[in-house]
């Protein structure tokens, strides 16, 4: 091991002198009495900011969305008891999409654990069916050793969220302050490089495809592998869809893109996926939501090829023929230089054909709407966004319908452009996931596409926006309901609206107003561009807009496959 | 299908807890678990017996080897292996029953290692089934208290499970 520091230091300085080592930008965090000695040492540094959230689920979503955005590891702190709790939700968001995370935890004191102190609980047992590994610090001679674990752990193999929970006493307690550059672990060692026979075996299935279909998710963006997989979609002129974690991963304006598949996906995507004969799956996990009900997709005969990092992905909902378990870079890079050398092509005939039929589906342009004059509609200020931001803003979701429109009619041409909560569907993440964004990227255009219903899950967050001056532009889709609730209300319920109308809403105009912010509300399909040119003027730059978008109330977010129901057996706008 | 899967896992704080929460966090049955530290301090051995079919049976390897602090996981019943089971029975043993229950014992390779006027503690090791077999074989009634360990297992011949 190699050391860079020798210093007697106590249990505080430690932590923050190990996020520093680790070259953090920003700590998302609350204090609290566990974590005081912390904070402490905090006042006295300046390596790091730290960022005051209003409440610690908003601190772990800001360190989540910030690692989303950059590809660092997110750093967040909080005390014990409520603290915790309150991170709960957070950790959990980001365990569902792997994100890399490090959440240092106040305890009560070690002597005190176990006997119900004030503000105790058992932090290692609440978050670990929601973490990738936990640690409780007991002897702070352990505490350097167990950060730099934290910090591998996150940001290697699958990647995912790291608690470390630190006692006070440990906080208190001085050793000499040794911080490792690495540290082995016999227990954890990721695969990184694809095995190379199964490499050999994909490519040779690759060429020989007749109707081929690359299916690429989170994983390419998490994985930076965006760039090889364009290549390789090029080389082999192959279609492509992008999952809702893998937006961004693949150009959505390329023509050899077919869109999001899935739940909420395109028509063509659905049917390439669906009647494809060799299909690459890369970063993705072939979940619930993605193809639907795996007896109906593995009625269709074809060939699986599976590239993931993690091995327990493979074959857990749906067989695979190939299973690469590696880094996505690494084994798109390998089958990249296999696919060069090869002297076969994938046979011509065959994949014009396959992309006439695919042309056919996508002739259906299953996402038209239509548009009103007198009501606005929810995909045209989507669509309005992106034209006004040049399709180049970092753009952040909550959860529910507003959230499957910003996916389908906002174009992500570069990966780690969309923020949102797949796995978890967590609402209310969409205001603190911006923060995180924009502290990270803070010459960039930033918008939280919203609705009145998650917006009200973290709104506090609009003060710390304005503490720090973080000037993200708030775009809600207001339809007065829970709209993907009242979606599902109106299909699979006999449009009984139980508890989906959001009575007795804020004026968010004056909400924005009194949290120190700019508010709009806009009624009408003419004002929408003008507002979102206004929000996004150099002379509003510097502020904060949150922009209250009166939508039409009944839309429904197309197409749509039914839960439980066959990836092909889509309901499509013009259906109803 | 019943298999047995034996792994070593780093011997710290809220090993065990991470293997069971994983078992019931994804609804996977377990049937018996046993944990100790090897020759090794700093590793625990852990030989869990569970059913499933071969696609749960992946999975559970899988989430396994995916847990931090596991070292190696084997599924025994993949090859040639061995398997035992410790029981203590405590029976009635008075009048004529008190000498057919010593036979039994005996023909069952059972040690009693507690007597008093009225009873015995047996000690019975063997295969799960060998023990449910020697169970079944006395009368019922008779039976005070039974305790048993679960499953060990270790692999036949060279087959071993080492860091």
């Amino acid at each position: 091991m190699i050391y860079c520091q020798f210093m007697e230091a106590t249990g505080a300085e430690i932590v923050v002198r190990c996020l520093a080592e680790e070259g953090v930008e920003f700590v998302f965090g609350y204090p609290g009495g566990a974590v005081l000695n912390i904070y402490d040492e905090i006042f006295k540094q300046n390596k790091f900011k730290h960022v005051l959230v209003r409440h610690e689920q908003a601190a772990v979503h800001a360190a989540d969305a910030y690692a989303r955005a950059t590809g660092r590891v997110g750093v967040a702190l909080v005390t014990s008891g409520p603290g915790v709790t309150n991170a709960v939700t957070g950790i959990a968001t980001a365990y569902m999409d792997s994100i890399p995370i490090v959440v240092v935890t106040g305890q009560v004191p070690t002597p005190a654990i176990g006997l119900d102190a004030f503000q105790e609980v058992d932090t290692v047992g609440i978050t670990r069916p929601c973490v990738k590994h936990n640690f409780l610090v007991k002897d702070v001679k352990d505490l350097a050793t167990t950060m730099k674990k934290a910090f591998i752990i996150a940001s290697t193999g699958r990647p995912g969220p790291v608690v470390v929970d630190v006692p006070k006493d440990v906080t208190a307690h001085l050793t000499t302050f040794e911080y490792p550059a690495t540290v082995e672990m016999r227990s954890y060692n990721p695969v990184v490089k694809g095995h190379s026979g199964q490499l050999k075996r994909a490519v040779q299935m690759l060429l020989e495809a007749k109707r081929p279909m690359i299916y690429a998710g989170g994983g390419v963006v998490l994985g930076d592998a965006s760039a090889q997989l364009t290549e390789l979609t090029r080389l082999l002129g192959f279609p492509v869809t992008n999952t809702l974690m893998g937006l961004g991963g693949y150009p959505a304006t390329d023509k050899q893109n077919l869109g999001m598949l899935g739940m909420h996906g395109t028509y063509e995507a659905n049917m390439a996926m669906q009647h494809c004969d060799v299909l690459l799956a890369v970063g993705a996990r072939f979940d619930d939501r993605v193809i639907g009900n795996p007896a109906h997709f593995a009625r269709e005969q074809r060939r699986i090829i599976h590239v993931d990092i993690d091995p327990s992905s493979i074959s857990k909902r749906v067989k695979v023929d190939v299973p690469i378990v590696g880094d996505v870079q690494n084994v798109l890079t390998d089958m990249l230089a296999l696919l060069k050398q090869a002297k076969e092509k994938p046979e011509a005939a065959a994949l014009n054909a396959w992309w006439t039929q695919i042309e056919l589906w996508r002739s259906k342009n299953c996402l038209k709407y239509n548009q009103s004059s007198s009501i606005i509609k929810p995909q045209y200020v989507v669509e309005k966004l992106w034209e006004v931001t040049k399709g180049d803003a970092y753009i952040t979701s909550d959860v529910g319908q507003h959230q499957m429109w910003a996916a389908q009619y906002y174009k992500f041409d570069k990966p780690r452009r969309w923020i949102n909560s797949g796995g978890l569907g967590t609402m209310g993440v969409g205001l603190p996931y911006a923060m995180g964004v924009q502290l990270a990227h803070p010459d960039a255009q930033v918008a939280c596409i919203t609705g009145e219903s998650s917006i009200q899950m973290c709104i506090q967050e609009l003060s710390t926006c304005k503490q720090y001056r973080i000037p993200i532009k708030v775009v809600t889709l207001n339809n007065r309901y829970m709209g993907m609730v009242r979606q599902w209300q109106e299909f699979f319920y006999g449009s009984r609206y139980a508890e989906s109308y959001m009575e007795s809403l804020p004026d968010f105009v004056k909400l924005a107003e009194a949290y120190g912010h700019i508010g709009m509300r806009i009624d009408k399909p003419e004002d929408v561009e003008a507002a979102l040119k206004e929000a996004f003027s150099p002379a509003l730059k510097e502020r904060l807009v949150f922009m209250d978008f009166q939508t039409d109330q009944t839309e429904n977010v197309f197409p749509m496959v039914e839960g439980g129901k066959g990836l092909s057996e889509m309901i499509l706008a013009e259906e109803l | 299908m019943r298999h047995i899967i034996s792994l070593l896992m780093e011997n710290e704080a809220g090993a065990l807890s991470r293997v069971a929460g994983l078992f019931s966090a994804r609804a996977y049955n377990i049937e018996s678990l046993t944990v100790a530290p090897t020759e090794d301090a700093t590793l625990s051995r852990m030989t869990i017996v569970t059913t499933g079919s071969e696609e749960i049976i992946e999975q559970i390897t899988k989430q396994l080897n995916k847990l931090v602090d596991v070292i190696k996981v084997m599924d025994l019943t993949e090859g040639s292996h061995i398997e035992r089971e410790l029981m203590l029975v405590k029976v009635k043993a008075v009048g004529l029953g008190r000498e057919e229950m010593k036979r039994t014992a005996d023909i069952f390779r059972g040690r009693i290692i507690d007597v008093t006027d009225a009873t015995y503690t047996i000690e019975l090791t063997g295969t799960g089934s060998k023990l449910d077999a020697f169970l079944e074989a006395i009368d019922p009634a008779l039976i005070i208290e039974t305790v048993r360990t679960g499953a060990s297992g270790i692999g036949r011949g060279e087959r071993s499970l080492k860091v």
